[in-house]
This record gives structure tokens, sequence and C-alpha cells, in this order.
């Protein structure tokens, strides 16, 4: 069906010669396959998230979503994004500017310790806050002493979540920063600009398209994360549950409308974060210097 | 002067202000959020000692998981490997109806958090899930098995290999094809012995990126894999379970393996990136 209807499209005028491209039945035959496998593998689990959510009726997808250990959940997760994004796009906005507008020996080996966080697994970035902060560590004592909770609330989620995405919006900007290079800022310093009005009114304007697809894509993985929040979160219902642990919670206890009806609203972030992602993408390609990287 | 001198150094001078403020704020934040936290995975390892160490990275539970996670997460990136390179060929080479919907749909599994993909997949893959009843009835089994596992890491693993590859395919020179069919290859000749060539780097980076993901993903695995020990039980879960028993220093051995072992894998693809770009002036 998928087949025949691309093959009927392709156009006729832009077709290759026969010797470097492949014949149409090949084409089709690729093209299908890709369309079946998409299908199967990503558009699949979307579409059983919100059938199984709304398997009950509206009514009960409502009730589900306004009981309160759901709604304490998207506040504590609405909390947790809100000071996670911000910290780490100052940070994001600190490093590019070090790493973009200046020389300096071991700027390799940094970016690399910035992309750190990616490459470690999801419930061992939750384990290292527990091993310094949990009973037994160092600062777990000092810690108790002075009644600050950080393991099993809310800060130690926030540092996990703050670990999780720390790279994001930082590998937006230094290549695009790298890119552009220092004409701009040096014509306006030049000019008699402070090194504040520089950054605002020069550099800002040249990065602002990348930093929101940064930021975008920070706070889909912010309010998403569910291995490193799942450590250190302790699970108390109302309390230090995010969505995404909610879910979990709620699908344990069979509860399979109620864990669909906070998972479609997860699932429906992921879709505007594809959708505003794409539109960036489409107009602001080219000062978006890391795209396809994602 | 003597303190201008040693700064001149390790840093070309400029008129650009905030050098010091900027990449001061760095390292500290780097530091604090990631550097000493991690420091502390490779502290508390150092404290159990040798032997204790290798006690509990031997342990045949520990083994077991390690290798299902390790097992799994190869298979699934060699799935993607093969997929994820059709359908990145797909989408820069042909025009189709929908083109732009599946480009942007491919970054789904990068939007999407884990465990909603976990319990959707796991609805449409349970015996009585939408495919589930039908792979029920041909006798196969895939919720709850370490098929399941697979499953899972294919959904989280695409995009690694599809949006690493893309790239270097929308950079080949329609002039190489060219060339290659003028001198008389056939289109499948110029296929294997030119452009797959070409994008064996890229397609080693995706693979590689994928296959790292994979050993270390949690969320959307422990709903599908029914986690029975020895049998589909997979390492980051194995992790969880030691802290849930306040076994520290078997969660901190775990992990200090799978850190070691996922270390490796960035240094190798930072080294094949290297090399890429040496032998075709173009990295992945």
């Amino acid at each position: 069906m998928a087949l025949e209807a691309s093959l009927g499209t392709l156009p006729k005028v832009a077709e290759p010669p026969q010797a470097t491209s492949e014949r149409p039945l090949a084409r089709g035959l690729l093209v299908g396959i890709a369309l079946l496998f998409v299908a199967l593998f990503l558009l699949m689990p979307l579409l059983v998230v919100f059938v199984q959510a709304f398997s009950s009726g509206l009514d009960y997808y409502l009730a589900a979503l306004s009981e309160p250990d759901t709604r304490a959940a998207i506040r504590l997760t609405l909390i947790v994004a809100a000071i996670a994004v911000p910290l780490n796009l100052v940070f994001g906005l600190a490093a590019a500017w070090a790493i973009a507008k200046f020389e300096f020996k071991g700027k390799a080996f940094l970016i690399t310790l910035i992309d750190l966080p990616f490459s470690v697994s999801p419930v061992i970035s939750g384990l290292v806050y527990v091993l310094l902060f949990g009973t037994g560590s160092l600062l777990g004592p000092w810690l108790k002493a002075h009644g600050i909770e950080v393991l099993f609330a809310v800060p130690g989620i926030v540092l996990a979540t703050v670990f999780v995405t720390f790279p994001f919006v930082a590998r937006e900007l230094i290549p695009l920063m790298q890119a552009q290079g220092t004409g701009d800022e040096e014509a306006a310093l030049s000019l008699g600009a402070s090194g504040w009005q520089t950054f605002r009114l020069v550099t800002l304007p040249n990065i602002k398209w990348a930093l929101l697809y940064g930021v975008l894509l920070c706070n889909a993985r912010a309010m998403g994360e569910f291995g490193a929040v799942s450590v250190v979160s302790g699970h108390i219902r109302g309390l230090t549950n995010t969505m995404p642990l909610q879910v979990e919670i709620l699908y344990n206890e069979y509860n399979f409308v109620a864990a669909f009806a906070v998972a479609s609203l997860l699932a429906l972030l992921a879709l505007v974060t594809l959708v505003l992602k794409t539109i960036l993408e489409m107009r602001f390609g080219e000062q978006i210097a890391a795209s396809r990287k994602h | 002067m003597a303190l201008a001198s040693a700064r001149v150094r390790w840093t070309r001078s400029s008129v650009i202000p905030g050098f010091g403020l900027t990449l001061g704020f760095t390292l500290v934040y780097l530091s604090l959020i990631v550097l000493i936290p991690l420091a502390g995975v490779v502290w508390r390892s150092a404290e159990l000692g040798w032997v204790q160490f290798w006690e509990i990275a031997l342990d045949p539970r520990t083994l077991q998981a390690l290798k299902i996670s390790f097992g799994t997460a190869f298979l699934a990136a060699l799935v993607n490997s093969l997929f994820g390179v059709l359908l990145a060929w797909v989408l820069v080479r042909y025009r189709f109806p929908g083109r732009r919907i599946v480009d942007a749909m491919v970054d789904l599994p990068f939007a999407l958090p884990t465990a909603v993909a976990g319990i959707a997949l796991t609805a449409i893959y349970a015996p009585n899930g939408w495919i589930g009843q039908l792979l029920s009835q041909a006798g196969v089994k895939i919720a709850f098995t370490p098929a399941g596992i697979v499953l899972a890491l294919i959904f989280i693993g695409l995009p690694f290999v599809v949006r690493t590859v893309q790239p270097v395919i929308e950079e080949i020179d329609a002039e190489v094809e060219e060339a290659a069919a003028s001198l008389g290859a056939r289109r499948h000749q110029t296929i294997l012995r030119v452009l797959l060539p070409a994008l064996a780097p890229a397609i080693l980076t995706g693979f590689a990126l994928a296959f790292a993901r994979g050993v270390g993903e949690y969320g959307s695995v422990i709903f599908i894999a029914g986690n029975i020990p020895y049998v589909s039980e997979i390492a980051p879960l194995l992790i969880v379970i030691r802290l849930e028993e306040f076994d520290y220093a078997s969660a901190t051995a775990i992990a200090a393996v799978m850190l070691g072992l996922s270390f490796s894998m960035l240094l190798i693809i930072n080294l094949v990136q290297a090399w890429s770009r040496r032998r075709f002036g173009y990295g992945a």
C-alpha cells in the first residue's frame, strides 16, 4: 500500500540516471521496508500509549489524572525541570563562551568531560549521589546531624536530573559558537560596548535558536528521566515521585489505565518536543550547527 | 610579569572579556556535578580492595547480568545498524510522501521517556498485546524473555545509527558514484565497494553509540524483561537491587565494571572518528 503510493509519486523530473541510483522496484522495496520498520517500532508504541490511556473512556482518564498522588507527581516533575534546566542553561552558556571564544590547552579534553554524563548509565548517575550523600558516605553523617535531606528528597532528584541533562545545552552551543568565531564580539568591543552588552546584544541573538533547541531537548529529558531519579527518589508517594516514577508505581499495581494516562502526558510532551524541534530545524537549520547530531 | 607570561603559555591573549569567570564557573560546576560524584565510585571501589572487588565482579549472578546486558545490547545495535543505515539512506536519497514526518519520528526514542517506552512495548508484545497475541499463537514469546530486552534496546538505539549515518550520506559527492558508474561499475558494485567503505566509520560509530546506550539502559527494559535472575536480569537492574538491599559495595563494584567498559567504548569511538577524518576528510 505504502509501497505503491511511494512508487506512484516518485518525481519524474528529478529521476537520476540508472547507473547512479537504484531501480524503481528496489527503491520502492527499500522505502517499504523503512516505512514498515518505522510503523512497527516507532509509531505503534506511541499509538498504544494513547489507546490504552483512553481505553476506559475520557471520564476515567481525567479521574486518573486528577488523583492527588498523580497531581503531586506532575507538580514535582515541573519543579525539578524548572530548577535543572536553568542551571544547565547557565552552565551551557558559560562553557560555550569559554570554549568557543578563547584558545587554551586541554580544550578537547574539557569537551570530552562535558559529554561524560551521556555515556554513563542512568542508574549509575543516581548511584553516584547515593554514594556521596547516603548513610556510610563522607557527607552522610554531617548532613544528618544538620537535618539536611538530600537523598530520598527533592534535592537528590534535582541533582540526579542535573547530572543526566548536563551536556544538552553546552553541546548545542559549543560547535555553533566555535563556527561563528570571535569577529562579531571583537567588533562590538572595539566600538566601545561593554562585555555584558556584547554578550547580550551581539552573541545572544546569534545563538538564540540553538539555545532554544538545546533547552527543548534538555527539558524533555529532565521531565522524562527515570533510571537516575528512581535510584535517589525513595519512591515516597505524593512526595518524591516524579511522573515517570508514578507511571511505574501505577503499572506495578496493575492500574494499567492510570499508568497509561500519566504516560500519555509524557508522550504528549515528547510529541510537542519533536514538533518544535522539527520546526526549529526547518526554519533555522543554519543557525543550529549540531542539529543533526541528535 | 611572571604571572602574565605563565598565562600566555596555556592560553592565547584575547580582547574578549570573561575568560576567567566562564572557565572558572565551568570547571567548578563540572567538578561538583559530574567529576567528584563519579570519582566517588572509583574511590569506593578502591576501598573494597582488589580481592573483594573481583569477588563481587565475578559473582555468577553479576557475571550473568553483565553478559545479558552486553549481549542484548550488541544484538540490538547490530539490528539497528542494518535498519538504521537503510532508514538513513531512504531518508536522504528518496522522495516519498510523509518523508519529513518519518524523519522527525526517528528522534522519538530520544524524546519519549524510557518508562513510557517500556510500558508501551510491553503492552504491544505481552501475550495479550497487539503483536504478542499473534506471536503467541505461533508459539513465540517476546515479552518477559531476553528477546524483549533486545526489542526495547532496538527502540532506544535506532536514532543513534540514523543520526550518525545520515549526515555522512548527505555529504557523499555525486561525482564519486558517477565516476564509478562511468568506469563500468554496476550499481551493486558501487554500493558495496565505493559507498559502503566511505560509510563504514559512521556506521561503526552509530553502532558503538547504540551499543553503549543499550548497555546502560534501564527504564525501557525493566518492564518488558521479566527480570528473572540469570535469565533476563540486566546489570543496571542488579545495581538497583543491591542498592535496595543496602549492599553498597556490590552496587559500586558492578557500576565500576560498567563504567570501565563504557569509557573504553567512548575511547574507541573517538579513535574511529579521528581515523575517519584522516581517511575520508569527514568524520562521523
